[in-house]
C-alpha cells in the first residue's frame, strides 16, 4: 500500500504548509497592530517629518498592501498569492519583492547547510560505526566525551569562541560576511576561494557541534545489531570482519541515520540561521536579522514562510524514498 | 541535538535499583550510585555550580549594577568589577549574576509547562486511542516539523520593543509541550499492553485511576528525563530569539548579553571579559542539563548502564 501512504504523506505536507500560512497571517495581526503606520512613524521620527499627510500616506500604502480590504479577503488573496510564490514586497525596502531578496540569499544559505550537514553526518556516522563495533581501537572510547560535550552546546557559540579564535587571535580566517567586501560574485576560481575562505568558521561551527550526535546515534544502531543472531551466525561461518562490518552493521544503521536526519532537519535550519546572524554570512538568517531590526514585515514573515515550506518538502522527500533505501519497508500498517 | 537523549530510551519499566541486603545508609548507597553514574554526578555538579555562583554573587553584588551607565564603559576586570563592563556600562558581573537565574527561570517555568501539557496530552492521547489521538497526533507531528524559533519569530514581531521575559516564557510554554507529548504518548502505548495494567483495567479501574496509579509511577523517570529536555529546549528558544533581537531589550539575561555582544562586534574589537563569561555559563547550563538528562535515562533504565 506504498501508494496510499504516499497520498497520505503528501496530505501531511499541505496540511503543515496550510498550517504555517496561516499561523503566519494570523499571528501578526491578533495584536491588531498597523504595521504600515507603525513603519512610517518610525519613517518619519528617524527624519524629523511633521504629521501632516500622514493618513493620506498611511490610507494609500494600506491600499498597495492590500490591508484595507476585510480581514477574510485578505486571508483569501494571501493564500493565493503564496500559490504564486508571492511574498508581496518588502515593506522596508520598498520596490524590491520579497521573494527576490530571499533569492539572493539562498544559495549561501543552502550551500552552507548543505555541505556542513553533508560532512558531520558522514564523519559523525563513520565516527559512531568504529565506536560501537567491539573491534575497534580502544583509543576511540576517549574520542566520545568531548564530542559530545561539544554536541550539547548551540552551533552559534562554539561560532563565537571560533571567531575569536581563528579570525582575532590567529587572524587565519575573515571574521565576516561571505565575500571581502570590494569584490563582486562571479564564477571565477579566485572568487570560490574567497567564498571557501569565509564559509571554513561556519561550516566548522555546525560541523564540530553535530558530529557527537550522528556519532551517539550510530553508534547505538551498530551496539544492537552486533548483538543480532544474524551477525552471530556471520561470524561462526567465517565471514571476515570487514565484511561483516560493513554489509551487516552498517548497512543495517544507516536507516535510522537516515531517520534522524529528517527529524533533527528543521533544528538544523534554525540553528543555521543563527550561525549566519554571529558571521554575518550573507544568507537567509543574516537577512532575517536585518529584517528584524528593520520592522519590515512582509519580509520576516516571507522568510518564515519559506524556512517551513523548505523543512516540510524536505522531510516529505526523505520520507518517501525510504521504501527505496531500505526494500524492507512496506508501510502496510503503521 | 537534544533529541538523542530521547531516542535511545528503550521501553522498558525495570525498576532504579535492586534494594541491597548490606545495610548502608541511604545517603551513602546514592553516592555510591552517583560515582557509578558519572554522566548524572558531572551533570548535576555543573548545575549545582552555576546554582552557587549566582548564591554568591547576589551576597557580593548589587544587582542593580546590571543596569546600563551604572559603571564606566568598556573597564578591564579588576578587584572591583571582576568581569569587567561592558560599553553601555553595565557591571558584567552584576549582569551575570542577575541573568542566570532569570534565563534558568524561564527555562525551568516553560520546561515544565510544556511537560505537565504534553504529558496529559499524551497520556490522554496514548491511553484513550481514537479520533482524539489521530487529532492530537497529526497537530504534534505538524508542530515538531516546524522550528519553534520560527513561530516564535512571528509571536515576537508584534511587540515593538522586544517582548517581556514573562511574555517570552509564556510563548515558549505554549510550544514545548510537543515533544514530552510525543514521548509519553509513545511509552503510553507500550505500557497499556502490560499484563499488570490489563489487570487494573479488569479488576474495574477507571480510565483516570489506571493512570493515575499504573501508568504514571512507571513514567516518572520518563517524566524527569523528558524535564530535563524541555528546560534546555525552552533556554534554547530563548537564546535564539534573543540573538535574533526580539528579546527583552531591558533585561539583562544571557540571550540579551549575547545579543550585544554581536551587536558591538565585541570579540573582534578584543573585548573578551564581555563575551566569555556568558559562553562559559550558557555552556555549562547545556552540558549540565544534557549530561543530567543522559544520566536520569540511565536511571530510568538500568540496561543502558555503561554504554554511554
Amino acid at each position: 500500500m506504498t501508494l496510499s501512504y504516499a497520498l497520505k504523506r503528501i496530505g501531511m505536507f499541505l496540511l503543515v504548509v496550510w498550517l504555517a500560512a496561516t499561523v503566519n497571517f494570523f499571528l501578526p495581526r491578533l495584536g491588531g497592530g498597523d504595521p504600515v503606520r507603525q513603519k512610517m512613524m518610525q519613517t518619519a521620527a528617524l527624519g524629523g517629518n511633521v504629521q501632516g499627510g500622514m493618513d493620506e500616506v498611511v490610507a494609500e500604502y494600506n491600499k498597495k498592501f492590500g490591508l484595507d480590504t476585510p480581514l477574510w479577503q485578505q486571508y483569501v488573496n494571501y493564500l493565493w498569492d503564496l500559490l504564486h510564490f508571492d511574498f508581496n514586497y518588502s515593506i522596508a525596502n520598498y520596490p524590491a519583492r520579497v521573494i527576490d531578496i530571499i533569492g539572493h540569499s539562498l544559495p549561501w544559505t543552502v550551500g552552507l547547510l548543505l555541505t556542513a550537514t553533508l560532512i558531520s553526518w558522514i564523519i559523525g556516522s563513520i565516527l559512531g560505526a568504529f565506536m560501537g563495533w567491539p573491534r575497534s581501537p580502544k583509543f576511540l572510547a576517549f574520542v566520545m566525551p568531548p564530542l559530545l560535550s561539544l554536541n550539547a552546546i548551540p552551533f552559534f557559540l562554539l561560532g563565537l569562541i571560533l571567531i575569536y579564535l581563528f579570525a582575532f587571535r590567529f587572524p587565519w580566517f575573515p571574521t565576516t560576511g561571505g565575500y571581502y567586501a570590494g569584490t563582486f560574485p562571479d564564477w571565477s576560481l579566485e572568487f570560490a576561494w574567497n567564498v571557501f575562505k569565509h564559509s571554513v568558521l561556519p561550516a566548522l561551527s555546525i560541523i564540530l557541534v553535530s558530529i557527537g550526535g550522528w556519532a551517539l546515534t550510530m553508534r547505538s544502531v551498530i551496539i544492537t545489531t552486533t548483538g543480532e543472531d544474524y551477525v552471530t551466525f556471520a561470524d561462526a561461518k567465517g565471514l571476515k570482519n570487514r565484511t561483516i562490518f560493513m554489509r551487516y552493521a552498517v548497512r543495517n544503521a544507516l536507516l535510522p541515520q537516515a531517520t534522524a536526519l529528517a527529524l533533527v532537519l528543521g533544528q538544523i535550519i534554525a540553528g543555521t540561521v543563527l550561525v549566519e546572524v554571529i558571521f554575518s554570512y550573507p544568507g537567509i538568517g543574516t537577512t532575517l536579522y536585518y529584517a528584524i531590526r528593520g520592522s519590515d514585515y512582509t519580509l520576516i514573515q516571507g522568510i518564515v514562510f519559506f524556512l517551513i515550506l523548505s523543512i516540510a518538502l524536505a522531510t516529505l522527500i526523505l520520507d518517501l524514498l525510504y521504501p527505496f533505501i531500505d526494500p524492507r519497508i512496506t508501510y502496510t500498517k503503521a | 541535538m537534544s533529541l538523542v537523549v530521547g531516542q535511545q530510551t528503550a521501553p522498558t519499566t525495570v525498576p532504579a535499583s535492586a534494594p541491597t541486603p548490606v545495610h548502608v545508609g541511604r545517603a551513602a548507597r546514592s553516592w555510591g550510585y552517583l560515582r557509578r553514574n558519572r554522566s548524572l554526578l558531572v551533570g548535576v555538579t555543573l548545575l549545582a555550580g552555576l546554582a552557587l555562583f549566582v548564591i554568591i554573587g547576589h551576597l557580593t553584588v548589587d544587582v542593580r549594577d546590571s543596569a546600563p551607565m551604572s559603571t564606566g564603559s568598556l573597564k578591564h576586570p579588576s578587584t572591583a568589577l571582576p568581569f569587567g563592563s561592558d560599553k553601555q556600562g553595565r557591571n558584567l558581573y552584576a549582569v551575570m549574576v542577575e541573568g542566570t537565574p532569570l534565563t534558568l527561570r524561564l527555562g525551568l517555568i516553560a520546561g515544565f509547562i510544556g511537560l505537565m501539557i504534553g504529558a496529559i496530552v499524551g497520556f490522554l492521547a496514548g491511553y484513550y486511542g481514537g479520533w482524539v489521538d489521530a487529532i492530537l497526533r497529526v497537530i504534534i507531528d505538524v508542530g515538531l516539523t516546524i522550528p519553534a524559533l520560527l513561530i516564535l519569530i512571528i509571536l515576537a514581531m508584534r511587540s515593538q520593543a522586544g517582548m517581556t521575559v514573562d511574555q517570552m516564557t509564556f510563548a515558549i510554554s505554549c510550544l514545548a509541550w510537543l515533544y514530552p507529548a510525543r514521548i509519553v504518548r509513545a511509552q503510553v502505548l507500550t505500557l497499556k499492553e502490560r499484563g499488570y495494567v490489563q489487570i487494573a483495567k479488569l479488576s474495574g479501574m477507571t480510565g483516570r485511576e489506571v493512570i493515575v496509579k499504573e501508568l504514571l509511577p512507571n513514567l516518572l523517570p520518563y517524566l524527569v528525563a523528558g524535564l530535563v529536555g524541555s528546560i534546555s529546549a525552552a533556554v534554547l528558544a530563548a537564546i535564539g530569539l534573543e540573538m535574533l533581537g526580539l528579546g527583552p531589550f531591558e533585561a539583562p539575561t544571557l540571550g540579551m548579553t549575547l545579543y550585544w555582544v554581536n551587536y558591538n562586534a565585541a570579540i573582534i574589537n578584543g573585548w573578551w571579559w564581555w563575551w566569555l563569561p556568558p559562553i562559559i555559563i550558557i555552556a555549562m547550563l547545556f552540558t549540565g542539563l544534557f549530561l543530567t538528562a543522559v544520566g536520569l535515562d540511565e536511571l530510568a533504565n538500568p540496561r543502558l548502564r555503561n554504554r554511554v
